[in-house]
């Protein structure tokens, strides 16, 4: 209960009941003139950028947290992504263009049965299962020999970036059995309901929401907890870490595991709402622009890497409309100046309104503060940097 | 042969026998039994270093080195730059694996086979030269980090500190000066208060044996003298090896009868009390000719 007053945990309710309860209502409920009423255009936005703020979320996991740049997640949102794909795929049934069993890519390159690694992709479980294994398991095999070969720093992140483009390149082809560049398209029905009503976008908006809103909430118990102050110390000085007994490819791997799978499940929620998933996704500009949110939002938070995922993507899709050949000059100059100018991110900008407020009123009252209660509580200067 | 100590021979030999069934065959040791991963410290030494020898592309920054340090010593550790203080404990950390040579903690645990972590969980706790600590958390929590635990992942998800854990910290806030600093992020400590925090998280990790390289670089008088002092007041629970070029502090450290080691290229160049040490004439020529 105490949880729930806090800024934080009534933060969270709040947005909760906006996310499950108020748009999807207002989407379903209200005619498509009235006002109030979300378009599906908005509701489609809101729902990708949320999975986005997942990603970017889990990069700041790894990232903001541990020290570990991956420039290589899309890879893992893209697996999670392909795998809800393909039990979607499954779910067209006989309504494709060749009114065959098979999905159209698979008839088209004349294969008479599916492959071996379609062999669950009519369970819907299994399919999303996958999408949180798979990730995770080719996260944990690269991170568990990365760690322990001890590659660290910029060698880390070019390493996760040429995987990230050898997976693209793997998937591109037509015999991987994944539609080669194309990918998957054209759903029709998720759970045997069609997948294009109001009412099913609603649920994916509202399901989606939920699980952002679920994934903050472990990432703050996480990073809250001794574990991740032991994250934070790899971070500042992994050889005091480990002289100090801990073992720090353990933890390492465990969040970078975790975080694969979070980008795993955000790609499985991602693709039923955008209709599309194809290697694009995978593509090494893919893994810099999540980082990116991440950077623009404030990697050393939660809460900045999704206020960056909505910040970029919504820049993103108004500037591709008005000025679409400018938008990734406009990106790349966005990250420069962030990374010169704001290296908090924008939660560090707006943090920063209030302590300079507080040091003009007098430096003095803090320490006098610090002095009185000799234990320090969670909201300490440090907690409240890094964690807030 | 009387017959009393025949027959106190034949007790024996059954009381022998009897413990020999009662461990299910297995031989009956009359030795102490020693636990795994527990140092033997019953010959009096803490540590062994025993003809090390490290090269980097050819040149030698230890050259058979060999010495031991007793359980509870404070020993200093004098050299010239590039006489491999640092790389010695690089060596029994185990940042460094040797070319030939053997470590030893205790008298049965062979330290080379053991990664850093592992080290340092078995009670050998390392301040670095620079001292090193986490910046962007609280000088309470790098205290809480290096309290001596389970340090497992799983572990520390869920640990909760006890009121006893609480007390253990601020008592070492208290003994290290830093209890008004306790909130304040460890990056804004002045240097010699970072050297002291480092100081206090390795003895809260109850250190068996301490390493320490060049403690009271960048402090004032004051904050040497006080070192000195809580270094003197550790003697006799911990070993500690000090790395030092401050001769003031050493003089202060070894007070004319505690043992002092000198390095040079690589190898031990004399060893011996403070002021025999310093009438040696090859230390001499290392220190004052060329």
């Amino acid at each position: 209960m105490k949880r729930l007053l806090s800024p934080w945990g009534g933060g969270l309710a709040l947005a909760l009941i906006a996310v499950v309860v108020v748009v999807p209502v207002l989407h379903v409920a209200l005619p498509p003139g009235s006002w109030l009423h979300p378009s599906d255009y908005a509701v489609a936005l809101a729902g990708k950028i949320m999975c986005y703020g997942i990603c970017a979320l889990a990069m700041g996991l790894a990232w903001g947290y541990t020290g570990i740049l991956s420039l290589g997640h899309g890879l893992y949102f893209a697996l999670g992504g392909y795998a809800m794909g393909m039990y979607l795929m499954r779910q067209i049934g006989r309504d494709g263009v060749y009114q065959s069993d098979l999905p159209d890519f698979m008839v088209f390159l004349d294969w008479k049965a599916l492959p071996w690694h379609w062999a669950l992709s009519d369970s819907f479980g299994a399919q999303l299962a996958l999408a949180v294994a798979a990730p995770g398991l080719l996260a944990f095999v690269f991170g568990y020999f990365a760690f322990r070969s001890r590659i660290k720093g910029v060698y880390f992140s070019i390493i996760t970036q040429a995987m990230t483009y050898a997976a693209m390149l793997l998937f591109f082809r037509n015999e991987t059995g994944f539609g080669g560049n194309n990918g998957f398209t054209d759903f029709k029905r998720i759970l045997g309901l069609p997948i294009a009503t109001p009412g099913m976008r609603a649920a994916l908006f509202a399901l989606t929401g939920a699980t952002l809103i679920a994934s903050l909430a472990l990432a703050r118990a996480i990073v809250t907890s001794k574990y991740g102050r032991v994250l934070q110390a790899i971070r500042d000085a992994e050889a005091r870490v480990m002289f100090s007994g801990y073992d720090p490819i353990a933890y390492k791997l465990s969040i970078w595991t975790l975080s694969a799978m979070m980008c795993g499940v955000a790609g499985a929620l991602y693709v039923p709402q955008v209709g599309i998933i194809n290697p694009g996704e995978m593509s090494p500009a893919a893994g810099i622009e999540i980082a990116i949110w991440t950077a623009v939002g404030g990697r050393a938070s939660l809460v900045g890497p999704v206020i960056g995922a909505f910040a970029v993507n919504g820049a993103k899709s108004w500037f591709t409309q008005v000025f679409p050949e400018f938008w990734l000059y406009f990106l790349g100059a966005l990250f420069i100046a962030v990374t010169l100018f704001m290296p908090d991110g924008i939660i560090g900008a707006l943090r920063g309104v209030p302590r300079t407020l507080a040091r003009r009123r007098g430096a003095g009252a803090r320490e006098e503060g610090a002095r009185a209660d000799g234990v320090p509580a969670r909201t300490d200067v440090a907690a409240g940097e890094v964690q807030a | 042969m009387t017959p009393e100590l025949q027959e106190r021979g034949a007790q024996a030999r059954r009381e022998h026998d009897e413990r020999l069934a009662a461990s299910g065959g297995r031989e009956g040791s009359f030795g102490r039994a020693l636990q795994p991963r527990t140092p033997d410290f019953a010959h009096g030494i803490a540590l062994y270093v025993d003809d090390v020898t490290v090269s980097f592309d050819g040149f030698k920054a230890l050259d058979d080195l060999s010495l031991a340090i007793g359980v509870g010593e404070l020993r200093c550790i004098i050299g010239p730059n590039g006489a491999g203080k640092t790389t010695m404990m690089d060596v029994i950390t185990g940042k460094t694996r040797p070319d030939a040579g053997h470590v030893h903690f205790g008298s049965n645990i062979d330290l080379l086979r053991l990664r850093e972590n592992e080290i340092a969980q078995l009670g050998i706790g390392r301040k670095f030269q620079k001292p090193t600590v986490y910046e962007n958390l609280s000088v309470f929590e790098n205290l809480e980090l290096a309290l001596a635990g389970d340090r497992r992942p799983r572990a520390s998800l869920f640990a909760k500190l006890s009121a006893a854990q609480r007390d253990r910290i601020d008592a070492m806030l208290a003994q290290i000066h830093l209890a008004a600093e306790a909130r304040r992020p460890a990056g804004l400590l002045s240097h010699g208060q970072k050297q002291w925090l480092e100081i206090g998280m390795l003895l809260v990790q109850e250190p068996t044996l301490l390493l320490l390289d060049e403690p009271v670089a960048g402090m004032t008088d004051e904050e040497t003298e006080r070192t000195a002092e809580l270094f003197l007041s550790l003697e006799g629970r911990h070993s500690l090896v000090v790395v030092e070029h401050d001769m003031v502090f050493i003089e202060r450290l070894a007070q004319g009868r505690r043992k002092v080691t000198v390095l040079h290229e690589g190898s031990v160049l004399a060893e011996g009390l403070l002021a025999e040490v310093q009438c040696h004439p090859q230390v001499v020529e290392v220190y004052l000719g060329r």
